[in-house]
């Protein structure tokens, strides 16, 4: 059972792409009253009343999801595309220095890879033929999905509201516990991907009633120049963008990217340099100057931490964190305490225990941080927002459905306290 | 390869490493484009060797990560037929279970798993910008995946890790490193500046005892064209001394264990 459960009850890491139907069919619906959504976008059953999105829109999106399931189910052992398909992936790349002898360094994330002539980058999606820096996944998801922003997860962004989702190949640290390794690990040309330029993804948003883009799954940061020209054309047609992301971004295009995006979730895998070096293959610094960046911005942010048992779940890390979050960022950032399950390079360990979730969002709430919750942990009481005012729950949620909203305006029905987030289009 | 075996006959000392009817792989290594790909001279000369021995030709494959890249070699593909055949990893595929082993978890070439029962490791002596060299042992990432992700802290104990996946360490017999020309700086892309001509084939079955050789010959130019060692410049090849210790035990890179037999032809 915790198979599945880690399968189906995770927050966007742990999502659509490694869903199989035939784990679905093994359950009722009853037993899995929060995946309903998900399941359904990619085995097709009938949906049902339980979600708070019309029929007319659950429909469009389950029909685009099965479309691109199929396409994002091809495997690692197929044959990659040929030739000249390629050309149409490929764009210069932006944020990159020439050097001697052909080679580059790429300026897009804080690990600076420089890179010789028809090499690629540490995220395997960049490349240099003959001194030029390229792109190789402009216009090139490997997968696309609809799904409830909360899926995300976004609490306090325009909740119970749809994002169409998408991701390329690639990303430019190694987590190990990625829960999406298939894709994210991988070079595009071993994967299936379609060919959907940035106005065609804004129109398949738009046309799909999604209110907004979620880059998502993988990395979006290693497909920069393809996140930003569909978040421009999806601003045109008034679909909004949000990012997902490790946050391992360089300040420059991290600037030119908070004006583009209306928010951005950042995994902060965890307060320490040992484990961004051991675990994540990154670093701990430049993820938090990057936060630090987006707050300047005035880009509205959440944040998850995973809780790995044994790794980094001890009271003075999480201490050390909640503390940095209030100086730099204030208490009104959501901080989501996620449930880590054992996945990829990282299958030595339990799931995280439900107490230890618990521990660490007493602490987040001892600290004064406003908006702490618990998530991969449905039903648990932490999934709601409780208004910082009066204490009254906001917003109810059970799994990715919204059961109640009393926000009215941005604020507390009851007691008229301002929650922060962005809460109408 | 009369010098490598106990026998004076050259087809018993080609059946030490295959045997008829197997299929043999020849890791050739083509990143580099003409002028620093394994030369297909030296794959036409093994081939021919391998049939004398009993290897019929379809049954021998020429083999890197992408079909461009033995195209860009100078290699022409060939995939099915009674040829010796040719191709990447893009038309063979990978397995879709991780292999782990260490720091490293990859999906592995199905030329390798499925494929082939032996590989003959053909790599070049090369200088490499991010791991110090390059010669038998990073040959073998072109086996893997996701080889972008392994050249963190000069490849160690990546490139070992690679080797200690059960289908690299059982196949790869032999290991045939061509220096004839040989890039001392620079590389792993091909800049003839920095090459010479050494003119030799290095060949062995450990390729630990290979690569430290191969190492230490690239030093030795770099001192006589006046250039810093590898160490100096943040990039020893330290992966090597990792490949020989006691978790991998692939080989030895003890100068004194190691036997240099010099054959001039």
């Amino acid at each position: 059972m915790a198979r599945d459960r880690q399968t189906l009850h995770t927050h966007d890491r742990n999502n659509l792409d490694v869903v199989r139907p035939s784990e679905f069919r093994n359950h009722s619906i009853d037993a899995l009253p929060h995946q309903l959504e998900m399941a359904r976008f990619d085995v097709g059953l009938e949906p049902g009343s339980e979600c708070h999105f019309s029929r007319r829109i659950f429909l469009s999106g389950m029909s685009f999801g099965l479309l691109c399931g199929g396409l994002g189910g091809r495997s690692l052992t197929e044959r990659g595309n040929g030739g000249s398909d390629e050309e149409r992936y490929t764009l210069e790349a932006s944020f990159y220095e020439k050097l001697p002898h052909k080679k580059i360094r790429c300026k897009l994330c804080p690990r600076e890879c420089v890179i010789d002539d028809a090499e690629r980058g540490y995220c395997g999606v960049r490349e240099n033929r003959g001194g030029v820096y390229y792109s190789l996944v402009y216009a090139r998801p490997c997968t696309t999905h609809i799904d409830p922003i909360e899926k995300k997860p976004f609490f306090h962004f325009l909740p119970g509201t749809m994002a169409f989702s998408m991701a390329t190949a690639g990303c430019n640290v190694n987590c190990k516990f990625c829960q999406n390794w298939q894709i994210s690990q991988a070079r595009p040309e071993q994967i299936r991907s379609i060919y959907m330029p940035p106005e065609r993804v804004a129109d398949s948003a738009r046309d799909s009633r999604c209110v907004s883009i979620a880059y998502t799954y993988s990395e979006p940061i290693v497909f920069y120049e393809f996140m930003r020209d569909t978040a421009k054309a999806a601003r045109r047609k008034g679909v909004k963008s949000v990012v997902v992301t490790g946050g391992y971004i360089a300040q420059e295009p991290l600037k030119e990217l908070c004006t583009l995006v209306d928010a951005i979730k950042v995994d902060l895998k965890a307060y320490s340099e040992d484990y961004y070096k051991n675990l994540v293959n990154g670093e701990l610094r430049p993820v938090l100057d990057a936060l630090v960046t987006m707050k300047e911005a005035g880009t509205w942010t959440e944040l998850v931490y995973l809780v790995v048992p044994t790794l980094n779940d001890s009271d003075s890390e999480l201490q050390g964190l909640v503390r940095w979050i209030k100086a730099e960022l204030g208490p009104d950032v959501p901080l989501h305490f996620s449930r880590f399950y054992p996945q990829y390079l990282l299958k030595n360990l339990p799931p995280t225990p439900i107490s230890t979730l618990e521990r660490a969002k007493q602490i987040a709430d001892a600290e004064g941080l406003h908006f702490v919750y618990i998530g991969n942990v449905p039903g648990h009481q932490a999934e709601n927002t409780y208004c910082p005012g009066c204490g009254e729950i906001v917003i109810e949620r059970t799994g990715y459905l919204i059961k109640t909203n009393k926000i009215r305006n941005g604020r507390c029905s009851g007691c008229d306290e301002l929650i922060p987030g962005v809460w109408s289009t | 390869m009369l010098a490598l075996s106990d026998t004076d006959k050259s087809v018993e000392a080609w059946q030490q490493f295959v045997k008829p009817g197997q299929v043999v792989g020849l890791k050739v290594n083509c990143l580099a484009g003409r002028g620093m790909s394994t030369s297909s001279a030296l794959v036409e000369a093994v081939s021919e060797r391998l049939q004398e021995a009993g290897i019929s030709k379809e049954n021998i494959i020429i083999w890197d990560r992408l079909n461009s890249d033995l195209e860009r070699g100078g290699f022409r593909l060939s995939e099915k037929g009674s040829q010796v055949r040719c191709f990447g990893n893009d038309s063979s595929g990978f397995e879709q279970d991780l292999m782990t082993h260490g720091q490293v978890g990859s999906l592995v070439s199905r030329t390798l798993t499925r494929l082939c029962d032996v590989v003959i490791n053909l790599p070049l002596l090369k200088d490499h910008g991010i791991t110090g060299m390059t010669g038998a042992l990073k040959n073998l990432f072109g086996a893997i995946h996701n080889p972008n992700k392994y050249h963190l802290n000069v490849g160690d104990p990546y490139i070992p890790d690679v080797w200690m996946l059960e289908p690299v360490r059982a196949k790869v017999r032999l290991n045939i490193c061509e220096a004839i020309t040989v890039q001392y700086h620079g590389g792993p892309s091909f800049m003839p500046g920095w090459t010479w001509d050494f003119d030799g084939l290095l060949v062995s079955k450990d390729p630990v005892a290979l690569d430290y050789f191969g190492w230490q010959l690239i030093e030795r130019k770099r001192r006589e064209e006046g250039m810093q060692t590898l160490e100096n410049e943040g990039r020893k090849p330290s992966y090597i001394e990792t490949a020989a210790d006691r978790e991998h035990g692939i080989g030895n890179c003890n100068p004194d264990r190691i036997q240099l037999v010099e054959v001039n032809g």
